[in-house]
């Protein structure tokens, strides 16, 4: 019951971030949408396990804190408040999202499930969290924004990931923090980087590479 | 020892890092290169005897993988000390730190039976190159480098769904942990056959995009062309066939499952576009490096395609990667030397390159003929030996289409070449003080004489190896 409320939440949360310019309020519902995520494991009535607590602790610290945190701290150093001109605007952006969750659930019909499981919605929302993810990450210009959109791509895997928690925790837990944590960690070294060589964080300006 | 090999090259890296001394450094470097060949070579030893429900272990598939990564990594290792030494002004301890940490990474990737495991070392494998990428601290280099943490990262990420869709297939089905390939194979029968088919699907994206298959290629001409030549010998051949393992290990578990037919056809086709993309930026490419980017962009096709048509062509596919491997760093090694020489990697600004730094010159040549596939170099072999088989094996049109593309690319490449190496010599180069020597070609030509040697002759041993990792790929545990 309450699972269903978060991942409708959390596919929401999805239309707010292509639809949002302003880049705090992004990372604001990106760090939203990872607590919604963190708390799921903890509504599906698998019964108290010492491992999906921890699980869920470290989720929430990790994407509702710790990252928002980083991007935060990226963003106080240049001064840019908002994502002006994507790539794609904004209504666009709304549209194809919406395209795109509905193709998630046409996909995700198609991929049978374990009968009896509470996934029901997990599925096309794991698809529909990838979809906004990869497309941010291809509509945005400024090198942080493309970050959250990353960010929201993995939020996606870790939702898919959660239908296997129960079965092999290894696997998910080692795969979704390593890829999350080490990942954006070492893209935050590279936009420090970024906005000092260009004094900006624009990623029009890493244009000059072509043939 | 398969701890031996990982730990190694790990605890070099975290030596080769603290030490202040640049002399030593280069000293772990190059030592930790031949223990490592040395080990590897013994752990071969045993690739046939690997107990069930081993996590880490040499099997005939990783095995030769580690081999040629191992050469690969000893031939630049041996170039590295001449190279920084050319480079005082940049700090060789992140560098050989990285170059070190990618050695162990690979070492686990190659050994590991796990695919979570071959997942976490793919996804560090790209961390540890991400600074090697940075190496020239320029605008160009940071460009490079985020376009390959970021398309790598997204990569990786839909690697790591697609190992999540086919742990799914394997609990529909009730098989429980741990998911080794070997279980997965010899269970794939009860493996529910959608998700392993979309699993395979996304795994293939995301090794793809690793690899450098287009059209998720579009990192590698950039990555490619602002490192060190040294750095884009060991992306090209050592990154690039990391990627392609993860990639077979979970083509064998479709395979096994009889599901072979729909995963090829997609590997053909990945295979034909990315040789039809790469020929197509090759024509009239002034800038040398990213000429060598898009020939290896055409190579990660020729491997794929080698293993969507089956059979004796997997086999040769696999023979590619070495062949691939040993050319690429030839071409990369003395790409870096003619630019370094030239101050420049573009056309018309390096030209004449056989009278400024003969011996690169040569090497840069030879390595152009050996890789288009002339005999008698290995590529020769493998490029025949994959068009015989796709002309006699039932699919003419992939074999016609394979040997027109090779000969289009042929031209394509020749064009650059020629007039980088011949060429008169341009009258606004510049004046470095750089000439060839003993350290910065030795190396290469070691590399070239191996691949002109296993283009004539390979031992038995290799070749028993080479039989049953391709038996392997073809989902035979």
């Amino acid at each position: 019951m309450y699972h269903d409320i978060l991942i409708t939440l959390t596919v929401l949360t999805n239309f707010t971030l292509v639809a949002t310019s302003r880049i705090h309020k992004s990372i604001q519902v990106a760090a939203f949408q990872g607590v919604l995520l963190g708390l799921l494991p903890l509504t599906l009535g698998l019964g108290f396990q010492i491992h999906i607590l921890l699980m869920a602790m470290a989720a929430v610290m990790v994407k509702g804190w710790f990252i928002p945190f980083l991007l935060r701290r990226a963003l106080l150093k240049v001064h840019i408040q908002r994502e002006v001109h994507p790539y794609i605007g904004y209504t666009v952006s709304l549209m194809l999202c919406a395209l795109g969750t509905g193709m998630s659930i046409v996909l995700a019909h198609n991929l049978p499930l374990k009968p009896g499981g509470p996934f029901a919605l997990f599925v096309p929302a794991a698809l529909a969290t990838l979809f906004t993810g990869f497309l941010l990450l291809v509509s945005r210009r400024k090198a942080i924004t493309q970050v959250v959109g990353y960010l929201v791509l993995e939020n996606g895997i870790y939702l898919f990931g959660l239908m296997l928690i129960q079965d092999m925790p290894i696997l998910v837990e080692t795969g979704v923090l390593l890829d999350l944590f080490v990942g954006i960690f070492v893209m935050g070294i590279v936009i420090n980087h970024i906005s000092v060589a260009f004094d900006s964080m624009d990623t029009r300006q890493l244009a000059e590479l072509k043939d | 020892m398969a701890w031996y090999l990982i730990l190694l090259p790990l605890l070099a890296a975290g030596a080769a890092f603290s030490t202040p001394s640049p002399t030593w450094r280069v000293r772990i470097l190059c030592a930790t290169a031949i223990l490592h060949l040395v080990g590897t070579l013994a752990a071969l030893g045993g690739y046939g005897t690997l107990p069930v429900g081993t996590w880490l272990g040499l099997d005939a598939l990783g095995g030769w993988v580690l081999l040629v990564i191992s050469v690969l990594f000893l031939v630049c290792a041996l170039y590295a000390p001449a190279y920084l030494a050319l480079r005082p002004d940049r700090d060789g301890r992140i560098f050989t730190g990285s170059l070190l940490s990618f050695l162990g990474l690979a070492s686990l990737l190659a050994q590991s039976q796990h695919p979570g495991i071959t997942w976490v070392a793919m996804e560090t494998t790209t961390l540890a190159t991400a600074p090697l990428i940075y190496f020239n601290h320029n605008r160009h280099s940071l460009e490079a480098t985020w376009k390959y943490l970021l398309i790598g990262s997204v990569g990786i990420a839909l690697a790591l769904l697609g190992t999540l869709f086919i742990a799914y297939a394997a609990n529909m089905g009730g098989v429980e942990e741990p998911l080794l390939y070997g279980r997965l194979m010899r269970e794939s029968a009860l493996l529910s056959r959608p998700w392993l088919r979309a699993g395979f699907v996304l795994v293939l994206v995301g090794y793809g995009t690793k690899m450098g298959l287009a059209p998720m290629h579009t990192w590698k001409p950039d990555a490619y062309g602002e490192t060190p030549g040294i750095v884009g010998a060991l992306l090209a051949g050592g990154v690039t066939s990391c990627a392609f393992l993860a990639l077979l290990r979970i083509y064998a578990v479709v395979a096994a499952a009889g599901e072979a037919q729909f995963a090829r056809e997609l590997l053909i086709g990945f295979g034909l576009l990315s040789m039809t993309w790469a020929m197509v930026f090759m024509v009239r490419q002034l800038d040398f490096k990213r000429l060598l980017a898009y020939s290896s962009v055409e190579h990660m096709g020729i491997l794929v395609l080698g293993i969507g048509i089956g059979g004796n062509a997997a086999k040769f596919a696999l023979f590619h990667l070495a062949a691939n491997a040993l050319v690429k760093s030839v071409l990369f090694l003395s790409a870096g030397n003619i630019h370094r020489s030239y101050a420049s990697k573009q056309l018309p600004f390096v030209t004449g390159a056989i009278r400024r730094t003969p011996v690169s010159g040569w090497l840069f040549l030879l390595g152009f003929l050996a890789i288009t596939g002339t005999p008698p170099f290995a590529p020769f072999i493998s490029e025949f030996n994959i068009a015989y088989t796709a002309l006699t094996g039932g699919h003419p049109w992939v074999g016609t289409a394979f040997l027109v593309l090779l000969g289009a690319i042929f031209l394509g490449m020749s064009d650059t070449v020629i007039k980088v190496v011949f060429g008169t010599p341009s009258a606004q180069r510049v004046r470095t003080p750089y000439k060839d020597t003993f350290a910065t070609t030795a190396p290469m030509i070691a590399a070239l004489a191996l691949a002109l040697v296993m283009g004539l002759w390979l031992p038995r041993p290799l070749q028993e190896m080479l039989q049953s990792a391709a038996m392997m790929v073809g989902g035979q545990s």
